[in-house]
């Protein structure tokens, strides 16, 4: 299983799914109206490390969280 | 060094501090940069979430860029609310000369704007209302809306 977390004002509980890479994963979220404007606008990252591509492979265990635009300080 | 507080910072402390532990570094420079809540748009202050994984990671990058001029940097954030007029967020460089510290604070506090994993919020009538106008999507960002 892979844990999929969704950071700061993502109103999202955490999801586990049977998934072997970020593909399959994107088809799974793009089904969801409420998160469209967030996979658009959102960074991804597998267990910490943030990636560039969809062809990232994962394992189960991993996890990928989703980090929308952001504003510190 | 990074430190997370609950709630406002305590300036006079930290800065005086960070002051202290470097006294004897023979740094010739400490350049502090302090971003302090302004009152704007009827807020009453604003709020932040953190994620700490990866703000570790990005600020260790960055202390092992400044570790090559020689120079160190410091940082203090805020969770949670920090009202009007209180402080959220301290940086500071200290080098051997002034140049180094200038151009990195810059250049560092540009890169915590975009890249740092913080989400801040306004407080308007004790909601918390996403920043969304004010934030900036990370390099990258978009890929799980690609066409698949």
């Amino acid at each position: 299983m892979v844990k999929v977390e969704f950071l700061g004002p993502i109103q999202k509980d955490a999801l586990e799914l049977e998934i072997t890479n970020l593909n399959q994963l994107a088809k799974i979220l793009q089904e969801d109206k409420e998160l469209q404007e967030w996979l658009l606008n959102s960074a991804v990252a597998v267990n910490d490390t943030l990636v560039s591509s969809l062809d990232h492979p994962l394992q189960s265990g991993d996890k990928v969280s989703l980090l929308p635009p952001v504003c510190g300080g | 060094m990074l430190e997370l507080y609950n709630g406002a910072l305590d300036v006079a402390e930290i800065l005086k501090r960070w002051y202290e532990e470097e006294a004897q570094s023979n740094y010739g420079a400490y350049i502090p940069f302090v971003g302090t809540v302004r009152s704007e748009d009827g807020i009453d202050g604003l709020s932040f979430d953190i994620y700490e994984p990866i703000l570790n990671s990005w600020f260790d990058a960055w202390q092992e860029k400044a570790a090559k001029k020689g120079a160190v940097i410091k940082m203090a954030h805020s969770r949670g609310d920090v009202m009007l007029h209180e402080s959220s967020y301290i940086a500071a460089v200290f080098s051997p000369k002034r140049r180094v510290a200038l151009e990195l604070i810059d250049e560092f506090v540009e890169d915590f704007k975009a890249s740092a994993p913080i989400w801040k919020y306004d407080l308007i009538d004790g909601k918390r209302v996403y920043a969304k106008d004010r934030s900036t999507a990370i390099q990258g960002s978009g890929i799980l809306g690609e066409k698949v």
